[in-house]
C-alpha cells in the first residue's frame, strides 16, 4: 500500500535544527530554572551511587576514598562466584522469583475475571475496596501479623487443632518459608494488582459479547474467547515486569522473617549483600554482590522484553 | 435484559459459587484486621485460653491507655507524623517541578531528560554505594536521610506528566494571548487544575512515608528519632517490650503481651485505613493512567 501513496516532501518549520539551538533553549529557560532541582536530585542520589559501584572493583577503604582505593579487578566477583553459598542463595531466590510468577502472577487475573462475573455492582465494589486493604499495610504489621499468627500457639494452629491436626512451628521449618512468602503476597497483593485487569476490561468492546452469544457461546465460551483475548496485551507486559522483577524479592519482607532455623531456604542475595555490607562491613565485597544481582535482573529483564515484542508486539523499549 | 442461554442451570451455579468465594475472600481478607482489634480489646487471661474468636470478650481499653503512656510509643508516633508531613511535601513538590517541563512538548531536551531518568528505574547503584552516598553527605542519623533519597518516584512523576500532557493546549494558548508568561499560566492554569492529582500523589507518597521501615533502621542509630514502624518490628516481630510496656503484670493485671502487640498494630494501621476509602477512585484512575500509558 505504502508505494502507491506520493508523499511531497514539506520542509516542517517545527522540525528543530541538529545540534544545540540556543534560540530553543532561552525559550526554555523558566523550565530549566523548574527543572534544575529534580535534575540535582537525579545526578546526587541515582548517578552517583551507580558511579559508586567502582568499589567493587577496589579495595575500598573509608580514608582513600572512592578514587583513592586500590583496584582489585574482579577479584571479589571471582570470592563471590567460587563461593559454596553463592548457589544457595541463588537458588533461593531465583526460586521465590518463579514461584512469584507461577502463583502470583495469575491470582490478580483470576479475581478480575471473577469479579467481573458478578451481576450485583454494589456488592462488586466492596468486593474491590476490601480487597484493596492490605495493599495499604506496612511490610512490619504484615511480617507481624504473620509471625504472631504462625506461632506454635498462634491463631492459625488454634484453627488447625480445631480440625485435629498438631501445632506446626511454620516459621522455624525452612520447608515452609517459601509458601508463607508467596501466600502472604497474594494476600497482600491479590486486590491491588487486579485494578489493572478490571480497566483492561473495561475497554473491552460490548459488541463483541453480543456477538459470541448470537453465536450461541456459554459463559465459560465468551470468557475464553471474548475476556481473555482482550485483556491479553495487559496480561503480557504485566509478565513482562514481572519476568523483569524475578531478583528483586522483597527484602524487607524477607529479613524480617528470616531467623536461625529457616536460613536454608529464606536468605536471598539481598539480605546477604544487607550483612556482607551493613553488618559486617564488606562495603566492596557486598557491592560486589549487588551489582551481580542487578546484572542478573537486567539479564531477565531484557530476556522478558525480546520475548514479550516477538510474541505480542508490546515491549518496553 | 438477559437472554435465556446465559440463565442455565450451569450458570446459575456458577453465580452462586463466585459469590460465594467471593465472601471467601473478603472474609480472609477482613478478618485477620479484626481479630488483631478484637484481641487488642480483650481480656488478656480471655486471649491466652483462646477464647476470643468473633467478639471481644470483656472488652475494655486499658491496653491503649497503657501504651499511650508508653513515651518510646508516643515519641515514635510523633516521628512519624513529622517526617510524613516533611518528606511528603518534598516530594509532592520535586515531583510536580519534574513532570511539569516534561509535559511541555517546548521544553528543549525533553527526550534527553526522560531518557536520563527512566534509565534510574532499571539499574541502580545498589545498597552499599547509596549508604555511602547519605553517609558522605553527613545524613546519617538525620531526618533528612529519609526524606531527600527517594524525593522522587519516577513512576508517580510519569503518572503526574501523563495528566498535564492531558491539560488541553487551548487553555494556555488563550493564556499566552492575555500576556500571560509560564510562571503566570503555571500558577493560574496548571495547579488550580492539578489539585485531585497532588492529593492522589501527595496521599501515595504519605502512606509509602508512614509504612516506610528500611531507610530508619540503616540510617538512624539514635532511638529518640526511631519512626513508629521501628518500633512495631521490635516490639511485634522480634517480641521485645520496651521499658514501660514491660511492667505488664502491675496495675493492668489482665493485660498481656498479645493485646499490646495487637494495639500497637492497630495504632500504626488506623491513619490509613481511614484515609485509603476516600483516595480510592483517584488511585484507581492513577494505577491505569501509569500502567497503560506509561
Amino acid at each position: 500500500m505504502k508505494e502507491t501513496i506520493i508523499v511531497r516532501r514539506v520542509p516542517d518549520r517545527r522540525q528543530p535544527a541538529k545540534g544545540i539551538s540556543w534560540t530553543l533553549m532561552k525559550k526554555s529557560k523558566y523550565y530549566y530554572l523548574m527543572f534544575a532541582i529534580p535534575l540535582l536530585y537525579f545526578l546526587t542520589f541515582d548517578y552517583i551511587p551507580m558511579f559508586g559501584i567502582l568499589i567493587a572493583f577496589k579495595d575500598y577503604s573509608v580514608f582513600d576514598g572512592i578514587l583513592g582505593s586500590e583496584w582489585v579487578g574482579l577479584a571479589y566477583f571471582q570470592e563471590f562466584l567460587s563461593d559454596p553459598y553463592f548457589y544457595k542463595i541463588l537458588r533461593n531466590t531465583l526460586l521465590i522469583g518463579l514461584y512469584q510468577i507461577a502463583f502470583a502472577f495469575p491470582a490478580p487475573i483470576v479475581l478480575a475475571l471473577l469479579l467481573n462475573e458478578l451481576r450485583y455492582e454494589k456488592f462488586k465494589r466492596f468486593v474491590q475496596t476490601v480487597s484493596y486493604m492490605p495493599h495499604f499495610l506496612s511490610t512490619v504489621v504484615v511480617c507481624g501479623i504473620l509471625v504472631n499468627f504462625l506461632s506454635y500457639d498462634g491463631l492459625v494452629n488454634q484453627a488447625l487443632g480445631f480440625f485435629g491436626i498438631e501445632n506446626i512451628h511454620f516459621l522455624m521449618i525452612p520447608e515452609w518459608f517459601r509458601t508463607i512468602y508467596i501466600g502472604s503476597g497474594i494476600w497482600q497483593g491479590i486486590g491491588w494488582g487486579s485494578i489493572i485487569y478490571l480497566a483492561a476490561l473495561t475497554a473491552i468492546d460490548p459488541q463483541l459479547y453480543d456477538a459470541a452469544k448470537i453465536d450461541g457461546a456459554n459463559r465459560w465460551k465468551q470468557m475464553r474467547h471474548v475476556t481473555l483475548p482482550g485483556i491479553a496485551p495487559t496480561i503480557v507486559i504485566m509478565l513482562l515486569f514481572s519476568i523483569g522483577a524475578i531478583m528483586s524479592v522483597s527484602f524487607e519482607k524477607v529479613l524480617l522473617l528470616q531467623n536461625g532455623a529457616n536460613f536454608d531456604t529464606s536468605d536471598i542475595i539481598s539480605t546477604y549483600v544487607y550483612r556482607r555490607g551493613l553488618v559486617s562491613t564488606d562495603f566492596s565485597y557486598a557491592t560486589a554482590v549487588g551489582l551481580f544481582n542487578s546484572v542478573v535482573a537486567l539479564f531477565f529483564l531484557t530476556i522478558g522484553n525480546y520475548i514479550s515484542r516477538k510474541v505480542s508486539e508490546t515491549s518496553l523499549w | 435484559m438477559r437472554s435465556v442461554k446465559t440463565d442455565d442451570a450451569g450458570s446459575k451455579l456458577f453465580d452462586l459459587a463466585n459469590i460465594a468465594l467471593m465472601l471467601a475472600l473478603v472474609f480472609v481478607t477482613f478478618y485477620p484486621i479484626y481479630y488483631i482489634f478484637i484481641v487488642s480489646v480483650s481480656d488478656g487471661n480471655a486471649v491466652m485460653r483462646g477464647e476470643v474468636a468473633f467478639w471481644p470478650i470483656k472488652m475494655n481499653w486499658s491496653t491503649y491507655s497503657l501504651l499511650f503512656e508508653d513515651p518510646s510509643i508516643l515519641r515514635s508516633y510523633a516521628n512519624t507524623i513529622v517526617y510524613t508531613v516533611v518528606g511528603t511535601t518534598i516530594n509532592v513538590v520535586c515531583t510536580a517541578m519534574c513532570a511539569y517541563p516534561l509535559s511541555k512538548p517546548h521544553f528543549y531536551g525533553r527526550g534527553f531528560f526522560t531518557l536520563l531518568i527512566v534509565i534510574t528505574m532499571f539499574f541502580s547503584g545498589g545498597l552499599i554505594p547509596s549508604y555511602l552516598l547519605v553517609q558522605k553527605l553527613g545524613l546519617l542519623n538525620t531526618m533528612w536521610a529519609l526524606v531527600l533519597p527517594g524525593a522522587i518516584s519516577v513512576w508517580n512523576m510519569i503518572i503526574m506528566r501523563t495528566f498535564f500532557q492531558g491539560i488541553p493546549n487551548e487553555l494556555y494558548e488563550s493564556a499566552e494571548m492575555d500576556g500571560a508568561n509560564e510562571l503566570v499560566s503555571l500558577i493560574r492554569i496548571t495547579l488550580p487544575l492539578s489539585k485531585a492529582i497532588m492529593a492522589t500523589m501527595g496521599l501515595f507518597y504519605a502512606v509509602g512515608h508512614w509504612n516506610s521501615f528500611f531507610g530508619a533502621m540503616i540510617y538512624l542509630d539514635d532511638k529518640d528519632k526511631f519512626p513508629l514502624q521501628i518500633i512495631l518490628r521490635n516490639m511485634v516481630v522480634l517480641g521485645e517490650m520496651s521499658g514501660q510496656t514491660q511492667e505488664i503484670g502491675g496495675i493492668y493485671s489482665a493485660v498481656t503481651a498479645t493485646n499490646i502487640k495487637y494495639a500497637v498494630i492497630i495504632v500504626a494501621v488506623v491513619p490509613i485505613l481511614l484515609v485509603y476509602p476516600f483516595i480510592q477512585k483517584y488511585f484507581v484512575k492513577g494505577v491505569m493512567i501509569g500502567s497503560l500509558k506509561g
